[in-house]
């Protein structure tokens, strides 16, 4: 089993524009499951580590129901693609993209990320 | 005006008018779409109703929770990408053939190349005094179910005029508004039409268990109206007076010709504007299509398959395409109620020297007529309570059956028949009448056009994509053409693993696997080894790893490690989601028995908190509107005071239902509530394949509903009578006596064999209903197993349950004395004490609920934007 890099000071940080926000320690995260971060302005990102300690973030909002929830859904890969399903009604986001991959007109913002 | 041979020429119109969009105008329209014509002409719709083309098939699901959206036939974009004009609420008024220009309400005048008249029907209202006092309805569009919605809500008592399929759909809809119900026929039986004297026998018996009162052979006379205007009964023909607060009229449909027949078209005598093979009216640049259009046999289809042949009959007309209307098969399969009803071909035994083969069962509700020509031939046939063969004999129908038609009729394990699978048929039967694919066609899609799987096929044939009843045949076809070409059927869990949720269990108890990562990167699908796995086989595989948990040595608390990432958020968070990312919490209340001092404590919690507190069917208490950071100060009250969760988010025991039974109930036979709590103690969380719930009733008068579960309890004077397999929700179940007169401990013991055994062998999201239904042998085959230890395993079952109740915990204790879980109860990582501003309540009825308005919008801040730059 691969775990995430157990170096603590290492944090996760989002790109906002041309700056990195620092979000949280790397050990918060669970390989496999997502936090949501709140972001300047109002906005709601939801990261995710995957099993191998890859970072990603996407729009926390599932653009169906509206709620913030994205963050805590299951992440999965189909066809060599990462992705959330919502929690709400299951619909799949690429991690990557934000493309939501059971309806091709809807995607959510994905954000840049590092472990910095 | 320039007679137009009908054949040869090509018309290419440069303005199509299409008036009514219905089913059937919809399907024209998406066939000129299929045909390129969109794209050269102009395409204008002019629809009366407010809102675009939508299922009336399936009008009456709204009422089981379809929204209008959800019913909706038109596909989001659709009139914009193919320009078509759709004005909505404005039907057109008059129609000038020699100008050839339409008139809408609204005013506008619009000149046509080719008019297309898809107007449809209207229920036709018997002209009896009082027809219009208010509370009287009908049952054609949206709105009138709205109507019929609101004005129910100040009714206790709905009759409905007309017995036939749709008088039906409109009692059941009443019933399901909580009306006292009755239905009116004239006729001397339900459904005249469709089936006979035999049919409406099993039909009336089944429906008047339900409740409904039927009244066969009465004509409504009157309807009887108060001082206010309003509907207060019914007066009927035997001299009777019904009283009733609403009346449904649905006596049937007539076409709406009116249109056609102002405008100097020719309409048949009876109705129905008259049409030749190709669907035109009696001047060339008008077509009529759907209900509304009577056809070059005579007849005015009611039906929507008959209609969508006609939208393709039309469209292809206008390219000069040769194709021909001239009849359609009236074979119907409805679901009216609950109870199958399905009649196909020369149902009514019409042709000359035919015979009937009649099996019934009046007690059971089950009828079934196959009319068999001279010759041996299957002409047609009639199925009331079972029409599980419907998609089969309908395709053999005109053929000989390789079997006979005795064997066809009776039910299985009765004189042993053959089951006649789809294989039989010929290539050139119908399977989907709705398209008229055949056999041949569906073989041809698997094996020259590489369909595998059912969705492939529908795309490539269209087969399954009308009324839907054939999809089950045509599931069994592919699957059995994969087969027969060496292909092996996937039956895997899903795109990460191909065993089943059966083989995955017999795979984690007997290498003892406790980690979903390993069971993924050795047994999964060679694709997926060393990926994310998928959120199906993640809670499933999770739930697997939880129920075998003491036996395999894994940690059975659900958020320890690994399990923690495998489980759905309910799980995650020991709560359910709602709408709003907000949660609900459901502390567990064995046998629904509550002392006044925790009945305080929620209470306390819930006013505290602002939750909103409903008692749930489950004979407990759920609070809801909880934010995620909130959960943990809430459960540590709740868990002070002694609760435990309830594992209401958990595919997992729900609750065991108790009535007051011996102690207090003058008819009980046994302790029936402390039967309950220790059943409920005893399999609380413990997690199955999906939720199980159970009951106890201390006598046969049932009040705790036990026969509804998945396995319940009723109270006998020399012991307990279990029964397993139940279900409610869609798709009810009454649940089979498995063993009679236990003692507590012989209860108990088979109770631990019965679940243990399940959560070994059923599918992922299957309940011991579905289950027991679909595994060989079926009941017989679970009683040896349980009862008789026909496998030898059940010291084992026993033994799997002895460790699941000597290792449970409370997961909400053991959460809250973890302080590292409880660090992930927060809104926001980087927040901790920020609350989620978009969770907010708004009052109603004295208490909240979910702002969702608010949750509609878009938090747009350009200068966050983000950069997805990968
Ligand atoms: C709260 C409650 C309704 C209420 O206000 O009374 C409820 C609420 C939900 N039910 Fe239920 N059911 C509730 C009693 C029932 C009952 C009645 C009963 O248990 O006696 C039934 C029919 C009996 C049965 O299950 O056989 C019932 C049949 C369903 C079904 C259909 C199951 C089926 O086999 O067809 C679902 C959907 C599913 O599980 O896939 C469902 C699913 C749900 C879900 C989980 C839907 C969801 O995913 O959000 C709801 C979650 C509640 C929550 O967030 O807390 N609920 N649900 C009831 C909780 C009972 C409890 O104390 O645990
Ligand atoms: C409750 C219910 C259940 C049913 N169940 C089944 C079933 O199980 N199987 C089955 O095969 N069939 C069933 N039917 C019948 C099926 O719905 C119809 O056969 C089908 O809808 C016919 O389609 P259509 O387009 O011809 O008519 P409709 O769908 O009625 O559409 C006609 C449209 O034209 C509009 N219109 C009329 N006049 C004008 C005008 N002058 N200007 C503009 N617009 C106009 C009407 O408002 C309507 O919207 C059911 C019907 C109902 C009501
Ligand atoms: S089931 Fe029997 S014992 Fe229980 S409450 Fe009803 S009548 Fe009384
Ligand atoms: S028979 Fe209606 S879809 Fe096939």
């Amino acid at each position: 089993m691969t775990i995430a890099p157990e170096k603590t000071d290492v944090q996760l940080e989002i790109k906002i524009g041309d700056d990195w926000l620092a979000v949280c320690p790397l050990s918060r995260l669970v390989p496999g499951r997502g936090v949501a971060a709140l972001l300047p302005g109002g906005r709601q990102a939801a990261l995710f580590l995957d099993r191998d300690g890859r970072p990603y973030a996407i729009d926390n909002r599932d653009p169906f129901g509206g709620a913030q929830v994205l963050s805590r859904g299951l992440i999965g890969t189909a066809a060599g693609r990462h992705f959330v399903a919502s929690p709400l009604l299951k619909q799949r986001f690429d991690l990557e993209t934000g493309a939501c991959l059971d309806d091709e007109e809807v995607s959510v913002t994905a954000y840049e990320v590092r472990l910095y | 005006m320039a007679a137009m041979s009908a054949m040869s020429t090509p018309a290419i119109s440069p303005t199509i008018v299409v008036v009514g969009h219905g089913m059937v105008g919809q399907r024209f329209l998406e066939a000129l779409a299929d045909r390129g014509v969109t794209e050269r002409a102009r395409i204008v719709v002019l629809c009366e109703e407010p809102r675009a083309a939508y299922d009336r098939v399936k009008l009456t699901s709204y009422f089981s929770g379809n929204t209008p959206d959800d019913l909706s036939m038109v596909e989001d974009g659709f009139m914009e990408k193919h320009g078509i004009e759709l004005h909505l609420d404005d039907p057109a008024v008059s129609v000038d053939t020699a100008a050839r220009t339409v008139v809408s309400r609204a005013g506008v005048t619009i000149a046509y190349d080719t008019l297309v008249l898809a107007t449809g029907s209207y229920p036709f209202v018997p002209p009896v005094p009082g027809k219009d006092a208010e509370g009287c309805f009908v049952y054609r569009t949206i709105e009138d179910l709205l109507a019929i919605e609101e004005y129910a809500k100040t009714s206790r008592v709905g009759a409905v005029v007309g017995g036939g399929l749709l008088g039906l759909e409109a009692a059941g809809a009443l019933k399901g508004l909580g009306l006292e119900t009755h239905i009116v026929e004239f006729a001397p039986r339900l459904m005249p039409v469709q089936v006979d004297e035999g049919g409406g026998a099993a039909l009336l018996r089944t429906i008047e268990n339900m409740g409904l009162s039927v009244h066969t052979g009465v004509g409504t006379q009157e309807v009887v109206a108060g001082e206010t205007g309003a509907v207060t009964g019914m007066a009927l023909s035997d001299g009777s007076v019904l009283p009733t607060d609403m009346v449904v009229f649905s006596a049937g449909v007539r076409p709406r010709d009116q249109l056609a027949r102002e405008a100097g078209l020719a309409v048949g005598e009876r109705g129905g504007i008259v049409v030749d093979e190709q669907c035109r009216t009696s001047d060339p640049a008008v077509f009529a299509i759907g209900e509304c259009a009577l056809a070059s046999d005579g007849r005015v289809y009611g039906l929507v398959a008959p209609g969508y042949e006609m939208a393709e009959t039309a469209a292809a007309a206008l390219e000069g395409e040769v194709r021909s209307f001239t009849g359609a098969d009236l074979s119907t399969k409805l679901k009216l109620l609950g109870v199958d009803v399905a009649s196909f071909g020369d149902a009514h035994g019409t042709a000359e020297g035919c015979l009937d083969v009649v099996y019934s069962d009046s007690r059971a509700g089950l009828y079934k007529k196959l009319v068999i020509g001279t010759d041996g031939t299957l002409l047609g046939g009639i199925l009331v309570g079972d029409a599980e063969q419907y998609g089969t004999l309908r395709a053999f129908t005109g053929s000989k059956p390789p079997v006979s038609a005795e064997q066809l009729v009776l039910p299985a394990g009765a004189g042993a028949p053959v089951a006649l699978g789809p294989a039989a048929l010929p290539d050139e039967a119908v399977v989907c009448s709705c398209h008229n694919v055949t056999k041949g066609t569906i073989r041809g899609a698997v094996n020259d056009h590489q369909c595998t799987t059912v969705p492939e096929v529908k795309k490539c044939t269209k087969a399954g994509t009308g009324c839907g009843s054939c999809v089950k045949v045509l599931g069994q076809l592919v699957n059995a053409e994969l087969e027969a070409s060496g292909v092996e059927v996937d039956k895997g869990l899903c795109a990460c693993f191909g065993q089943t949720r059966q083989e995955l269990y017999e795979i984690v108890r007997a290498l003892r696997i406790t980690s979903y990562q390993q069971l993924l990167d050795h047994h999964g699908r060679k694709a997926a080894r060393g990926g994310n796995g998928c959120e199906v086989c993640k809670p499933t595989v999770g739930s697997i790893i939880a129920s075998l948990a003491p036996t395999i040595g894994a940690s059975g608390y659900v958020l320890e490690g690994e399990q923690a990432a495998l489980q759905d958020t309910n799980d995650h968070f020991l709560a359910n989601m709602q709408k709003n990312g907000s949660y609900s919490i459901v502390p567990r209340i064995p046998g629904g028995e509550i002392t006044p001092e925790k009945l305080i404590v929620i209470g306390e919690v819930a006013r505290d908190f602002g939750l909103y507190t409903k008692i749930t069917g489950g004979q407990r208490i759920d609070l809801f509107g909880a934010r995620v950071d909130q959960l943990p100060q809430i459960w540590g009250r709740l868990v002070d005071a002694g609760f435990e969760s309830g594992h209401a988010y958990g595919k997992a025991l729900r609750t065991v239902k108790s009535c007051v039974g011996q102690t207090w109930c003058r008819y009980g036979v046994q302790d029936s509530v402390r039967m309950a709590i220790d059943l409920e103690l005893r399999y609380r969380g413990l997690r199955s394949p999906h939720k199980l719930k159970s009951a106890v009733s201390g006598c046969q008068r049932e009040c705790a509903e036990a026969q509804s579960k998945d396995f319940g309890v009723i109270a006998t004077a020399n012991g307990w009578n279990l029964y397993v397999g139940g279900n409610g929700g869609a798709t009810p179940r009454h649940a089979d006596l498995l063993a009679q007169d236990l003692s507590d401990g012989e209860l108990i013991r088979l109770i631990d064999r019965f679940l243990m055994f399940y959560i070994r062998t059923a599918d992922r999201l299957e309940r011991t209903s579905t289950w027991l239904e679909r595994i060989e042998g079926g009941l017989d085959h679970v009683r040896d197993v349980v009862v008789e230890d026909s496998l030898g395993i059940c010291a084992e079952l026993e033994s799997l349950m002895a460790d699941h109740v000597a290792g449970y915990r409370d997961e909400w204790a053991e959460t809250l004395d973890d302080p590292e879980r409880l660090m992930r109860f927060v809104s926001f990582v980087n927040a901790p004490d920020v609350p989620d501003p978009t969770v907010r309540f708004v009052p109603e009825r004295d208490q909240v609920k979910p702002d969702l308005p608010l949750l509609s919008i878009r938090p747009l801040d350009e200068a966050l934007e983000g950069s997805a730059a990968r």
